[in-house]
């Protein structure tokens, strides 16, 4: 940890860049916990009406939970390979960086495909937002995380073009944890949407 | 700010942290799959099940993964946390409560 840092400081940049740059994570954090209440507030309007079917579907009925836990492995696998990616920008292994970077977008392009077939398949179904107040919750709840997604994926693509036309500098290293805070993050409210929707739902 | 310890992703891990966060992780969303899908507890057991599962799951993220440490940025970002889990708490806890005497009250549904 220490040594690590002290090693980055000493060989290649001044140390007040690394100030800079934890200036950047720890803001880059505070509006994380400022995403968490937006998260918080749709957690809380979905306990508030999930009761709410209006003669139409219950969780019970619609949640599929094989599908969700292959779902949930992909996000979780997706959250360790940018781990590994992190660890390769520690380790100066540009390429190494870019390879985990990619697998992560694979894997997480994958859950968001498995998410829109899901919502696809209910409002083909007839169970769209429009049905009940449950599912209007519903909707809105999973779909923010998977527009939180959606937007991490483009991030990792815009990552990806600027280590190639860039490489690993002052200006990219910062940026890399940045995305890998948000994409953990993305991981940690998926645990919430899995345990209190998706498997409390069904009880 | 110090230099050893500027931010929540300073202490960069190793392999083995993360593969100690993946391993707890996989078994920590297994248990509540395995007894919601299999049935085996009672209602209210499988629920405390669930809820304690999660907890530590984000637990085991918030400091394997994102390296949250009372160590990094002077306790700021713990504290930061801290503060968002109080919100939460009114937010969420405030909403269920307040919407539930409206229900009882009013005898709607």
């Amino acid at each position: 940890m220490a040594t690590d840092t002290l090693h980055h400081s000493a060989t290649d940049e001044p140390h007040e860049h690394h100030d800079v740059a934890g200036t950047k994570l720890f803001g880059f954090w505070v509006y994380l916990m400022s995403d968490l209440v937006i998260f918080g507030s749709l957690f809380a309007t979905y306990a508030v009406l999930m009761k709410g079917t209006a003669a139409g579907p219950s969780a019970a009925e619609i949640f599929e939970l094989p599908f969700v836990l292959v779902e949930t492995f992909l996000l979780l696998f997706s959250s360790f390979t940018f781990g590994m990616g992190v660890l390769a920008m520690n380790a100066q292994r540009l390429g190494q960086v870019k390879a985990w970077l990619a697998i992560t977008f694979v894997l997480g392009a994958a859950f968001v495909g498995m998410e829109i077939y899901e919502f696809q398949h209910l409002i083909h179904e007839g169970y769209g937002p429009d049905k009940s107040a449950f599912l209007s919750a519903f909707f809105t709840l999973v779909g923010t995380h998977g527009l939180h997604v959606t937007f991490g994926l483009i991030w990792i693509l815009v990552m990806l073009i600027q280590l190639y036309t860039k490489g690993l500098n002052d200006m990219t290293r910062p940026r890399i944890l940045c995305l890998s805070l948000f994409w953990h993050f993305l991981d940690i409210v998926w645990i919430c949407v899995f345990s209190f929707v998706y498997l409390m739902g069904v009880l | 700010m110090s230099h050893s310890s500027s931010n929540p992703t300073n202490a960069h891990g190793s392999v083995k942290s993360y593969v100690t966060g993946l391993v707890l992780s996989l078994i920590l969303t297994i248990i509540p799959f395995g007894v919601v899908m299999s049935g085996a507890l009672s209602v209210l057991a499988t629920v405390v099940v669930v809820a304690v599962t999660a907890v530590l799951q984000i637990l085991v993220q918030l400091v394997m993964f994102m390296h949250m440490s009372t160590k990094a940025d002077e306790g700021w970002n713990v504290m930061s946390f801290v503060f968002t889990l109080t919100i939460l708490v009114l937010v969420v806890g405030g909403s269920l409560w307040i919407m539930q005497h409206l229900h009882l009250n009013m005898m709607i549904g």
